[in-house]
């Protein structure tokens, strides 16, 4: 009776193109629940910590792993509906999928490896192969259509996996940590690469990444996976100013506080008050940028509202900036230029006193 | 040089090997390098033969001597001059034909019917799957004689499925060449079986959900992908039902019994030769142990990758 009910509204809420899915995923233990949405020529990417759930969202979606409940539409004909016995098998689907390594057969050449798909879906063999090397060219790699993937590099193995996916004409491009399995220089200019053929894909392309900057690069949209549910989403911009979990603040780099604002305070749990610019009432986020903290050996005789003794715990580069872990009244992250760590003669177990304009803070509700 | 090797002499003399081929290379490399860092080349020496304690070198060596023996002592006393007459004998060529017809023949079926079979055990669950594969293995460890008899009470012409197949369609399997072919199989299927089966869990099953996402069945996705991915396990194993097949004689002589042209194989006219003409025994022997050792080539580059 329930599952007819959330049926009817999830098809009162049906859109009717691009992707429409309640991913509802038991394993033994671990629920993933995920409510995803996304309009034709969108690109979304899923982020989160390993363990979150990303990879059996993207398996879910390709039909690779079966739903538990939920419903999975895309340009509005339904793929899979458990309450209605519905399933069409990862073949019928117009569902192409990037893999975290890619998986090219071993035993095919580049260019076979993109027919592949074409000829599974009925196209006569020249046919194929010369859809296959239109596609390897337009990726750059029409010089490697003989190479066996062994021959590859990782950043043209990449390639070449994205177009045996996009040779199927997918209305759902799925990948998994595109980017992962490169080295930091070809990943830069994979990357770029990616982010241009996926601005040219007409249809949904939904990714994951544990990467924030990949995420932000690559996507129109962000959705935030923790623990197999949706902790956040929206645009990159919107979602780094304001984030609303720790894992979020620390991809983005925010000291991340909650607790109730009133006027231009907000009170944490313990008690600590940090002071804002924003006007606010009611349970409130705030955020600052550790560099935005100045640390004090004496206590200061200074304007600021913000003011709290603290004790170092930890001290690490960080790019050209040493990271001072402090502990206290208000847990934070301080970055210091390293000459003022040797001025103020830091080392963990020290007592400081740190201070921080209202200015530098962003409070939003939570 | 040979200033250095004698003042080296003394210390590399304890390893009796060190007269034969690659040591020596080995040896003089090492006297090469030794006044630069003798220490490091005395420790990082990989013979370890001084090192291999009696109760075990003891043993390893009669083992060894237990398996070469009996080969040497069929090459020491072959017919050699008498040899070519006897291979050009009617009656061998004969049995070497029927064997090899009816050994590849059974590798065919073994094929045809092992490799779904091993894919079955591999990849598909279902309840009882262990079962299953404890079944498969039994004709590994059965007596071919009680594989035999076995047969012929399901394939003979009162067997089980034999009266049927007899009554209906008018076949007879026991006692003709088909039998023999049916009696190698029983027996062959189950090396390649396993060796299938070994070979298909080592390869990544997402290569084929990676086919199925590209838009194969799950049929396609094998055929065209975990089989050619697979193909040099197939193939070992198809060679093992293969010399398996060829050396078959219990099962064979059970269910298909001994007739000369018709279901006498190799095996079988040796041990009937060995009663009336010895030499000729020994010659069949030999053609035998040609293509074993030529089984074993062929196999050599993948069981030594192993090692």
């Amino acid at each position: 009776m329930t599952n007819t009910d959330t049926s009817r509204t999830e098809e009162a809420a049906l859109r009717t193109d691009g992707l429409d899915a309640r991913l509802v995923v038991d394993r033994g233990g671990f629920r993933l629940d995920l409510r995803l949405t996304a309009a034709p020529g969108e690109v979304v990417a899923l982020l989160g910590p390993n363990g979150a759930g990303k990879t059996t969202a993207l398996r879910a979606l390709a039909g690779l792993t079966p739903l538990t409940e939920g419903a999975l539409r895309l340009d509005g004909r339904t793929l899979e509906e458990p309450s209605h016995r519905l399933r069409t098998p990862p073949e019928h689907r117009p569902v192409g999928v990037v893999f975290q390594d890619y998986l090219l057969f071993p035993h095919l050449t580049a260019l076979d490896n993109v027919a592949f798909g074409p000829r599974c879906q009925g196209v006569p063999k020249a046919e194929a192969r010369a859809q296959a090397a239109e596609w390897l060219d337009r990726m750059g790699l029409a010089d490697r259509a003989g190479a066996k993937p062994r021959a590859l590099s990782g950043g043209q193995a990449q390639r070449v996996a994205l177009a045996r996916a996009l040779a199927t004409r997918p209305r759902l491009l799925l990948l998994d940590e595109p980017l992962a399995a490169l080295d930091a220089r070809t990943r830069l200019d994979v990357r770029a690469g990616l982010r241009r053929h996926l601005a040219d894909f007409e249809a949904v392309a939904v990714l994951v990444t544990h990467d924030p900057l990949d995420a932000m690069v690559l996507a129109d949209r962000l959705v935030v996976v923790e623990d197999g549910r949706i902790v956040q989403e929206g645009a990159s911009a919107d979602i780094s100013r304001r984030p609303r979990t720790d894992y979020i603040a620390s991809l983005v780099g925010l000291n991340l506080y909650q607790g109730r604002a009133d006027g231009h305070t907000v009170t944490l749990d313990g008690g600590t008050t940090i002071t804002t610019t924003e006007d606010l009432t009611g349970p409130a986020f705030v955020v600052f940028p550790p560099a935005a903290v100045t640390l004090h050996r004496d206590r200061p005789d200074s304007s600021a509202r913000n003011l709290w003794r603290l004790e170092v715990t930890g001290l690490e580069s960080h790019g050209d900036q040493i990271r001072v872990d402090l502990t206290g009244e208000l847990p934070l992250l301080a970055d210091l230029t390293t000459a003022a760590v040797a001025e103020l003669s830091l080392h963990p177990g020290r007592t400081v006193w740190a201070t921080l304009k209202a200015t530098q803070t962003h409070a939003y509700p939570a | 040089m040979t200033e250095r090797n004698a003042g080296a002499e003394p210390k590399t003399v304890t390893e009796p090997a060190g007269a034969t081929g690659p040591p020596e290379v080995l040896g003089s490399g090492t006297r090469r390098r030794r006044p630069g860092t003798p220490r490091l080349r005395a420790g990082g020496t990989p013979r370890l033969r001084a090192g291999v304690p009696l109760p075990l070198l003891l043993p390893a060596l009669a083992g060894l001597v237990f398996l070469v023996l009996p080969l040497v002592a069929l090459l020491v006393r072959a017919p050699w001059r008498s040899l070519p007459d006897q291979l050009t004998s009617v009656a061998v060529w004969q049995a070497l034909r029927l064997s090899l017809i009816t050994a590849t023949a059974a590798t065919a079926v073994a094929l045809v019917l092992g490799v779904p079979l091993a894919w079955l055990l591999a990849r598909a669950h279902f309840p009882g799957r262990r079962l299953l594969r404890a079944l498969v293995t039994l004709p590994l460890v059965l007596p071919p004689v009680v594989g035999g008899v076995a047969l012929l009470l399901a394939l003979g012409r009162n067997g089980i499925v034999g009266r049927w197949l007899d009554s209906a369609f008018g076949v007879t399997l026991p006692f003709t060449t088909a039998g023999v072919v049916v009696a190698e199989a029983f027996v062959a299927m189950p090396f390649l079986v396993i060796s299938v089966e070994g070979t298909l869990r080592a390869a990544d099953p997402r290569y084929e959900e990676a086919a199925t996402t590209l838009g194969a069945s799950r049929f396609t996705a094998f055929r065209r992908v975990t089989l050619p991915m697979v193909a040099p396990g197939v193939a070992a194993g198809a060679v093992l039902a293969w010399a398996r097949a060829l050396g078959e004689f219990g099962a064979t002589i059970t269910f298909a019994g001994n007739f000369p042209g018709r279901t006498q194989t190799m095996p079988l006219s040796v041990y009937l030769a060995l009663q009336s003409d010895p030499a000729a025994a020994i010659a069949l022997s030999l053609v035998l142990l040609a293509v074993s050792i030529a089984v074993l080539a062929g196999l050599r580059d993948r069981w030594m990758a192993a090692s």
